[in-house]
C-alpha cells in the first residue's frame, strides 16, 4: 500500500516536543500575564494539536483532499466562535441616549425589567 | 505511486465486467473499488469527515465555555484552582504517551510486524485505562467535596453560583471526552484482537490506521481541555 511509513525517530521526536510544550504551558500557568495567559496557552495547545495532526495522524503525507477536509473542520470552528462572540462581545457597545441594555456582556437573570444604562452595575449580578 | 485521489480520475477498466478479471486480488478489496490504495483513501477520507463532525460536537461545548468565561472571569479563576493540576498534568503525559504508542502500533502494522502491533496496541489500551482511572479519582474527589453541580452543590466562595456553571462545563467536557476514551478503548480491543488473529498485512491495515486517527483526535481534545480547564485562569487568582 502506498501509505507513508515514518521512521520511528520522527515519532519519538514529536513525542519529546509535545512533552516540552506541556512543561512550558504548565509553567506559564503560574505566571500572571494578565490577559495574555489565555492566548499563550491557546497558542501552545494549537501548536501541539498541529504536531499531532501532521505527524501522528499522517496529514503531512496525506492527499490534498484529506488536508482540505481536516482544514475545513477548523474553518467551521472559527466561524462558530467568531460569529457567536462577535454578537455577545459587541452587545452594549452602542446604546442610544435614553435607551436601555439588558444584555450586553452582562447577564441579568430574574424579572425582565430593563436596566438603566447609568445604573448598570460593574460586576455581573448573581444568576 | 499515485494515491487514491488520482485513482479516482482513472477511467473504469471495463465497467462491471472488471469484476470478472482474471488475476486474484486481495481478499480485503471490495468490488466497488479499483485498487486497495483507492479503498484506503476512501476509508481515510470517511474517517476524517466523521472527525470533522466530532470537532463540531466538542465545538458547541467549547463555545459555551468561552461565552461563560467572558461573562464570569472571576468564577473561572476560582473554579480552575479547584482542579488538581498534578493529576491533570499526569493524565496529559499519559494520553500523549498513548498517542505515541498508537502511532508506533500503526507503524508496526504498516511494516508487517504483527507481534509488535499487538504489543503497542495493548500498551495504548493500558495507558487509556490509566487515564480513565485517574479521571475517576478526580471525579470521586469532586463528589466528596459536593462539587458536583446539582441540588447538593456547595462551594465556599463569592461566586459559588457561577463556579457551578464552570464545574458543569468541566463535567460536560471531560465527561464527553471520557466517553470517547471508553469507546476508544473498546475499539482498540477489537483492533488488537484482529491484529492478534493476523488479519492485517502491509497491504491492508486500514482498521489500525482509522482507529489511530480516532485515538489521536481524542488526544487532541484533551490537549485543549487541559489548559482551558486546569491552567488558563490559575495565575490570576494566585497573585
Amino acid at each position: 500500500m502506498a501509505g507513508h511509513i515514518s521512521p520511528k525517530s520522527t515519532y519519538y521526536t514529536i513525542f519529546g516536543s509535545l512533552m516540552v510544550l506541556t512543561v512550558i504551558t504548565v509553567s506559564v500557568a503560574f505566571i500572571n500575564l494578565g490577559t495574555l495567559n489565555f492566548p499563550v496557552a491557546l497558542s501552545i495547545a494549537i501548536l501541539k494539536a498541529t504536531l499531532v495532526i501532521l505527524f501522528f495522524m499522517h496529514v503531512k503525507y496525506s492527499s490534498s483532499l484529506t488536508k482540505l477536509i481536516c482544514g475545513a473542520s477548523f474553518v467551521f470552528l472559527v466561524i462558530l466562535f467568531g460569529l457567536t462572540l462577535s454578537d455577545y462581545l459587541s452587545r452594549g457597545w452602542f446604546v442610544a441616549p435614553g435607551g436601555t441594555t439588558g444584555a450586553g456582556t452582562q447577564v441579568t437573570v430574574g424579572p425582565a425589567t430593563p436596566v438603566e444604562v447609568t445604573a448598570q452595575p460593574e460586576a455581573a449580578p448573581e444568576p | 505511486m499515485p494515491n487514491g485521489v488520482t485513482a479516482h480520475a482513472d477511467p473504469p477498466a471495463t465497467g462491471f465486467g472488471a469484476a470478472g478479471h482474471a488475476h486474484a486480488h486481495h481478499p480485503a478489496l471490495q468490488h466497488h473499488f479499483q485498487t486497495l490504495d483507492q479503498q484506503h483513501e476512501a476509508s481515510t477520507l470517511g474517517m476524517w469527515i466523521f472527525l470533522v463532525t466530532e470537532v463540531m460536537f466538542f465545538g458547541g461545548l467549547l463555545m459555551a465555555y468561552l461565552l461563560y468565561r467572558v461573562w464570569y472571569p472571576e468564577a473561572w479563576s476560582e473554579g480552575s484552582l479547584e482542579l488538581d493540576i498534578v493529576l491533570g498534568g499526569f493524565n496529559t503525559v499519559v494520553l500523549i504517551g498513548s498517542s505515541l504508542t498508537m502511532a508506533l502500533g500503526v507503524r508496526a502494522a504498516q511494516t508487517g510486524e504483527q507481534k509488535a502491533t499487538v504489543r503497542w496496541l495493548l500498551l495504548t489500551i493500558a495507558l487509556g485505562l490509566t487515564f480513565l482511572v485517574v479521571k475517576g479519582f478526580e471525579y470521586h474527589h469532586k463528589w466528596e467535596l459536593n462539587h458536583i453541580p446539582g441540588p447538593n452543590f456547595s462551594f465556599e466562595g463569592p461566586h459559588a453560583a457561577q463556579v457551578q456553571i464552570f464545574l458543569s462545563l468541566y463535567f460536560a467536557l471531560t465527561g464527553l471526552h471520557a466517553l470517547h476514551m471508553v469507546i476508544g478503548c473498546v475499539l482498540m480491543g477489537v483492533i488488537t484482537w484482529m491484529a492478534h488473529k493476523k488479519r492485517f498485512t502491509p497491504e491492508w491495515y486500514t482498521p489500525v490506521e482509522l482507529a489511530g486517527l480516532y485515538w489521536h483526535f481524542v488526544d487532541i481534545v484533551w490537549i485543549f481541555l487541559f489548559p482551558l480547564l486546569y491552567l488558563v485562569d490559575r495565575a490570576h487568582q494566585l497573585s
